[in-house]
Formats: structure tokens, sequence, C-alpha cells
């Protein structure tokens, strides 16, 4: 799905970079075999484009210009419509934003704009990112438990953050797709929270 | 002092072993330690590494009798701290306030990851193409 908008643009100095937020390249293998990219798609086992860009959960989308400036901050881009009826979130509309900013149509944001639309991270979030980094370490190196107390201690000090709480299921041994999941989505939005947090011109 | 052990610091990506005691669920290291650990040295009451120097907060403690207590040099860098004394690992992460300024910015926070075949890209190194950039997981 990337893989056709890079090829659509790229000779207008386009790119695509993927980062896969998984405990392995394996784990991520399968979907970036599937697609075949020729645009860079990257393994982030240690969750470094988490704390550098504060991503709280997938799929986040970032427009970075030809000059290294975030023109367009975190926001929810799906490649298609296959989680629709899950996301309420349509591709087309952040998709055609893309195509027109390639093609220079339409520009980013402003600084001050961007700025505004910009979450930044909070001692707590990145006490909780310590945690996950911390436990992380210690289920790679055969610590289990120990590895368990700082994966739920980084989840309740930043309960937004997916990355933390689903992304840390597959390495704690838990379905990220199964009842704990499940249980874990309905608690968080029965509370009137958003699971994804899409700047308003994708929301609206 | 309390028990020595060795205990592992995890600081940017990098684990090294230090020799340590822990007394009362804190992390003490010799001036010795905390340097090989983390590069940091007390000079004349600041804080300093090969890159940038931290002044203590007035009246601090840090380092009196050649003892730093990992907690407080984190927090005098301003830095979270992930401490399990049973598992005898610390991690050290970085300050909200350092990536809030570097996102504040607006320059694309610079990292280098591998692909599927190990061969690694730096996203420093695509200036002059307009990027999107796509955090995604298989979960």
């Amino acid at each position: 799905m990337w893989q056709a908008l890079y090829e659509e643009l790229r000779e207008r100095d386009f790119l695509v970079i993927a980062v896969a937020l998984d405990q392995s390249a394996e784990d991520a293998r399968p979907w970036i075999e599937k697609a075949a990219p020729t645009y860079p798609a990257l393994i982030d086992t240690q969750h470094v484009v988490a704390d550098l860009y504060n991503v709280v959960n997938v799929p986040t989308a970032l427009w970075i210009d030809e000059r290294g400036r975030i023109v367009r901050p975190n926001d929810v881009v799906f490649g298609s419509d296959t989680f629709k009826h899950i996301t309420n979130l349509e591709s087309a509309k952040p998709l055609a934003a893309v195509r027109a900013w390639v093609r220079g149509e339409t520009a980013g944001f402003a600084p001050a704009d961007a700025r505004a639309l910009q979450t930044l991270p909070t001692a707590l979030d990145q006490q909780a990112r310590a945690e996950f980094g911390l436990a992380e370490w210690l289920a790679r190196h055969g610590q289990r438990d120990a590895a368990e107390r700082h994966f739920v201690r980084a989840g309740e000090l930043a309960p937004h953050d997916f990355t933390i709480r689903r992304g840390s299921m597959p390495i704690r041994g838990i379905d990220p797709m199964g009842p704990q999941f499940r249980e874990m989505l309905q608690t968080w939005v029965g509370g009137g929270r958003p699971y994804y947090r899409a700047l308003p011109d994708t929301r609206g | 002092m309390g028990v020595a052990m060795t205990f592992t610091v995890i600081d940017q990506g990098r684990d090294r072993e230090v020799r340590a005691h822990v007394e009362g669920g804190r992390l003490l290291l010799s001036a010795e330690a905390l340097r090989e650990a983390l590069g940091w040295e007390l000079h004349d009451g600041t804080l300093c590494n090969d890159a940038m120097c931290v002044p203590l907060p007035a009246g601090s403690r840090l380092g009196e009798g050649g003892v730093f207590d990992l907690g407080e040099v984190a927090a005098t860098l301003d830095r979270p701290l992930a401490l399990d004394v049973d598992a005898r690992a610390a991690y050290l992460g970085v300050s909200a306030g350092e990536r809030a300024q570097a996102l504040g910015s607006l320059l694309a926070p610079d990292f280098t990851l591998p692909d599927l075949a190990g061969r690694p890209h730096t996203l420093s190194s695509y200036r002059g193409k307009k990027v999107l950039l796509i955090a995604w997981a298989s979960w």
C-alpha cells in the first residue's frame, strides 16, 4: 500500500520510511516481505523512534520536508481502509493530502501551526519509556518476571501509550489481538478517550 | 554502605556492568563506577561528561564521601531512571525537556536503524527528499 504511493511519487523526490516498532525483525518480516518495499523498511526493537518523536500508537505518520523539518506532526494515516470499520478513519483523505504536498500543490504546516499541533512528552511519559526500556532489556536477557514488573509500571505511568501497553504484549507472551487487548481497548475507549489520535483535519 | 554487587546500567542503548552498593532501595556508585558506567565526573560542584556540564542544585550532597546515588544523579541530570534492585539492572532514559526542545525546534530528530537485511539507514542521509515517516507494527 505504501509501495504504491512511493512508486507514484518517487520521481518527485519523495520517500517513504517505514519503521516497525516490533520486538524482533522476525515479527515484522512477513508484513515487509509481502509489501516488497523499495523504500527503507526499518526495524526498531527498542522503540528509538517512539522515544524521539513521542509516538504513542501505530500507525503514526509525520511529514518531513527537504530540509529535514517536521511540517506535519504526528498524525494517524492508514495505507488502506482494511480497518476502517474499527478506526472510523478513511485512508483516502490523508493520502490525498500527501500527494498534494509532494506535488507542491499545498505546503505543510507553518512552524507555529505545526508546533500548536504537536503533543510533547511529559516527565511521566519519559519515565514510562525508561521503565519500558528496562523491561525490554530484562526480557531480552531472560529475566521475564522482572521485565513484567516494569512493562506493567510503564503502562500505568503512560496509559495512553499503546506502543508500550499493546506493543509490549508480544514480548510478554500476550496475544496483541486477543481478549486482554480487547478489554484494554474497551476500558480506554469506554472512558471517552480516543485510541487513535488523528490531527483535526484528518478527523474532520 | 550496603551489600556490594555487580549491576548493569543501560544508557542510550549501551549496557555496562558496574560494581555498586544497594542501600534502602538506592543504588550507590563510587566516583570511578559512575565514570565507567555513565561517563560523568564531579568537579567543584559540577557534574560533567564529554559533552556538557550540569551544576548540582543548592544543598545537593551528591558525591559526598565519594558516594553517588544513581537516582540523585538522574534527578540532577533531569533524566528518568528505571531501577530494579532484584534484577540488578538500571535504565537511564532521556529527559522530557530534551525531547520537547528537540521536537519543538521542528528539526526532525535523527536516527539510524537497520532494515531486514541489517543494513543501517540514517534519516538525515535522505535530506533533499520529502519524507513520509511512518511508525507501524505487526501488533
